[in-house]
């Protein structure tokens, strides 16, 4: 007795190309297979990792009986938005200080870039954001859907696999006075390839010259270098010079806190009083979203940065991550060179942060698949968090014949 | 203005040579920002948290309390998470969350034996709450229905007006809640029903309706439900509080199953924030029935694309906690026992308001107390009788005159009646 569905006429929307690609190395039944898609740590046995120090956490979390599951307020856990804050901006930070920064807590870094951007959409006169070329797949559809108009910025030169400064430069010059920047505070994904410290100087000139807006994505920090503050810097800067900006951080890899989507808004403004208006009205975005945000995850981040010992703790296993990760540039570059492989690698060392962009193309990155069972997406970035020494050889063997023969 | 020398890493000092754009003389790109107004909810327990008299009593915000008036956390939930802590994996879960959630979610609205749930005919994912699955859904709506309206109950959770218009739903109105009575307005919602347009999207509560506490009666869901395939409208349930009206989950789907009787394709919003007590969780499920299973992998993959670009995929802690309870058959028992006793409690303070307030001698009829169902009673008082209640006796609710019959206690229930017997007695 079935009636005819109003959304009768739907399709199957594609399969989102990160996610899909773990979805297709699940299917594979390949004992050599290797995943290399979405961008979650993996310890050297190819395990996921819960950080010691969360475990801590969730310990007190669960045996504090007096800790209650009701509702947070719409901007999230006060604690937790105060140590995210510190964290980005600085414990010394004068914005905080002067009570000159609205921090909400969102879900992850997804949600913080979201919520940011309804709220620009709103209250802001200037409805284009540039996003650099590439960048995390999700930025244009996140922004669009909050109804801002996309542009792009140069960012990757394909010819040096390093940063196009003259092109980024060029373009944000030409950008309309005002329009919003979307900016990879460390760890571009997908390319790994950041600014100098110097690069990140001239642009907040130019930036601040032409009244741009600064929105920093912040979903590596510490993961970067293995140091907090200096994975900041750039943020920092900003901040420095008495300008606005905003920045969305996630806690998704750097705490290992994928699944509990915390992360945090965090708006600089030039007084306490804007902040305050600010802050009221961010509420009003994420009420008829999800009217508040989930507290499991702020209680535990909030428990590690107020506690010195594992505030501490969280650095070492922060670093021993970003260290590991290193030396597995370390180990594919040698491999790389071993094999004598045509081409420069050495953006496989130069290169920060989680991903690589290997240089590969759509056909080449195809064929490791089908003929090493290696699955990375098809922009030829493999996500180094994946990679174990036991699989460098066969990543270096798939690469060699990927170059050589397609 | 900051001091320089407080800036860390010698950036201040490169900053300050050299440097020609003095940003502290422009004003900020947000002073036109308007201050926004307080959210009419939730600014409620603000202001009661804000209050220091002995006295005061909050019956504002729909969140339980026990007997002591304090915040209760489930003996199920608590023995989950003992059970989660410690090997909970965190990785992200898919973009539509926990499968095993979703599936245990289904039965509770669908029915343990759906043959919809069988047949795989339901697009299911999980959502941020009930605030979340709604939020899907109207958005949902709006891709692709883009001309389509949203019928929403007079009056409703306010909320459900915010969501619908942050999506770009137009919205009506229909007739639901009967001042006169303090019961339902059968007659004009009916009317209403008939007058729309055909294929009209309506939402519907579908048990405990909040804020009135006002359910249609089974006899006129069927008629509900006949008159909207006559006129082929589209019902979408909103049911936060399945188990918390009358004690049995069962029988508070009574309205869903009654559409699903007759054929209806719909869509329904769950929340496990009242009756697991997961309020902070954010642990809900959007579903939407389809002619057949390829229309429901597709749907739901459309349903995906949306969360995507709003949080990537939901947060696995609390789908974890409602997974381990209703797939244990003593958990999920030990839940069913502890929502009937919260609904009991509930149906206790609404008998013994009641009562006081014929005892003090009231001129107004308050049958409606104990007529009306689930967290809410819609006491029928003005905003400048509430506002007298907040103000002389310290007693929170929204202006609405919605009592949140949670925040009850046999501590408080003399002191409310009296004081509400005081603001009332003259009108």
């Amino acid at each position: 007795m079935a009636s005819v569905s109003v959304f009768a006429n739907i399709s199957q929307a594609p399969e989102d190309p990160i996610l899909g690609v773990t979805v297709a190395y699940n299917k594979d039944s390949s004992p050599h297979k290797l995943n290399l898609g979405v961008g979650a740590y993996r310890t050297e046995e190819g395990k996921p990792l819960v950080l010691d120090v969360v475990r801590r956490a969730e310990k007190l979390l669960v045996s504090d009986i007096s800790l209650k599951k009701e509702y947070l307020p719409i901007t999230g856990l006060a604690d937790f938005n105060k140590s995210s804050a510190k964290l980005i901006l600085g414990s010394d930070s004068p914005a905080i200080q002067e009570n000159r920064v609205a921090t909400v807590q969102c879900l992850s870094g997804t949600g913080s870039l979201r919520v940011g951007a309804e709220f620009l959409k709103k209250h802001y006169n200037q409805h284009t954001i540039y996003i650099p070329s590439p960048t995390w797949g999700n930025h244009p559809k996140i922004f669009m859907m909050a109804g801002l108009s996309v542009k792009t910025y140069r960012y990757y030169d394909p010819a040096t696999r390093g940063l196009d400064f003259e092109g980024l430069q060029q373009d944000l010059s030409a950008a309309t006075s005002g329009s919003i920047v979307l900016l990879h505070a460390c760890a571009h994904n997908p390319t790994g390839v950041d600014p100098t410290l110097d690069q990140w100087e001239h642009i907040r000139k130019l930036m601040r010259s032409k009244g741009l807006l600064p929105f920093f994505d912040s979903a590596y920090q510490g993961f970067a270098s293995g140091s907090l503050d200096a994975d900041a810097q750039s943020v920092r800067m900003f901040v420095a010079d008495g300008g606005e900006c905003l920045a969305a951080q996630s806690y998704a890899k750097n705490m290992g806190l994928y699944g509990e989507r915390i992360g945090a808004l965090s708006i600089v403004l030039t007084s306490a009083d804007v902040a305050r208006k600010v802050e009221s009205q961010l509420k009003l975005v994420i009420r008829p979203m999800y009217s508040s945000p989930p507290i499991h995850g702020a209680s535990i981040v909030a428990t590690i940065l107020n506690d010195r010992e594992m505030y501490h703790d969280w650095t070492v296993e922060l670093k021993a991550m970003a260290d590991r990760i290193i030396s597995m540039r370390k180990q594919l570059y040698d491999a790389m060179c071993a094999k004598g492989t045509p081409g420069d690698w050495s953006h496989i060392i130069k290169q920060i942060g989680m991903f690589t962009f290997t240089g590969l193309n759509p056909e080449q990155v195809a064929f490791m698949t089908s003929e090493y069972h290696v699955y990375m997406t098809s922009d030829g970035r493999i996500s180094m968090a994946g990679l174990s020494s036991s699989k460098v050889t066969h990543l270096s063997d798939a690469m060699h014949a990927a170059v050589t023969r397609v | 203005m900051a001091s320089r020398t407080a800036i860390s890493c010698g950036i201040a000092r490169r900053l300050s040579s050299g440097y020609g754009f003095a940003t502290r003389s422009m004003s900020s790109w947000w002073t036109d920002v308007e201050p926004a107004a307080k959210d009419p909810i939730l600014g409620v327990t603000e202001a009661f948290l804000a209050d220091t008299h002995p006295d005061k009593v909050n019956v504002g915000v729909g969140a339980y309390r026990d007997d002591d008036g304090k915040p209760v956390v489930l003996e199920c939930v608590r023995e989950a998470e003992r059970r989660i802590a410690g090997s909970e994996n965190m990785e992200y879960l898919p973009m539509g969350g926990s499968v095993k959630m979703v599936d245990e979610t289904l039965k509770l609205a669908y029915g343990e034996n759906s043959e919809f749930i069988k047949e795989k005919r339901i697009a299911a994912v999980q959502a941020l709450s009930g605030t979340g699955a709604c939020r899907l859904f109207a958005e949902f709506q709006k891709r692709f229905q883009p001309d389509s309206q949203i019928y929403i109950p007079i009056p409703t959770w306010s909320n459900h007006h915010n969501i619908w218009r942050d999506a770009q739903v137009p919205q009506r109105t229909f007739h639901y809640y009967h001042a006169e009575t303090r019961g339902l307005d059968f007659a004009s919602l009916m009317d209403d029903v008939k007058n729309a347009p055909n294929g009209s999207f309506f939402m519907l509560h579908a048990c405990a309706h909040n804020p009135t506490g006002v359910d249609p009666t089974e006899e006129q869901w069927r008629e509900i439900s006949y008159q909207f395939k006559v006129k082929n409208h589209f019902a979408f349930f909103d049911m936060a509080y399945q188990g918390f009206a009358s004690g049995d989950p069962e029988r508070d789907a009574k309205a869903i199953r009654i559409f699903l009787e007759d054929g209806h394709l719909i869509g329904c919003a769950q929340s496990y924030a009242k009756n697991m007590g997961l309020y902070g969780q954010r642990v809900g499920c959007l579903s939407i029935l389809c002619e057949d299973e390829l229309q429901a992998v597709a749907v739901k993959s459309q349903l995906q694309q949306i969360a995507r670009p709003m949080y990537s995929n939901p947060p696995v802690h609390g789908a974890l906690v409602v997974s381990t309870i209703l797939s244990d058959p003593t958990l999920k028992n030990l839940w069913l026992k502890e929502v009937k006793g919260m609904a009991d409690r509930i149906i206790g303070m609404r008998t013994k308001l009641r009562e006081n307030l014929e005892n003090l001698g009231s001129p107004l009829p308050w049958e409606h107390v104990t007529k009306q169902i689930g967290m809410f009673c819609y006491s029928g008082m003005t905003p400048e009788q509430v506002d007298r209640l907040t103000n002389e006796y310290h007693i929170y609710m929204t202006r609405n005159g919605r009592i949140s019959m949670a925040g009850v206690t046999t501590g408080n229930v003399g002191y409310l009646a009296k004081a509400i017997h005081e603001v009332t007695k003259s009108s």
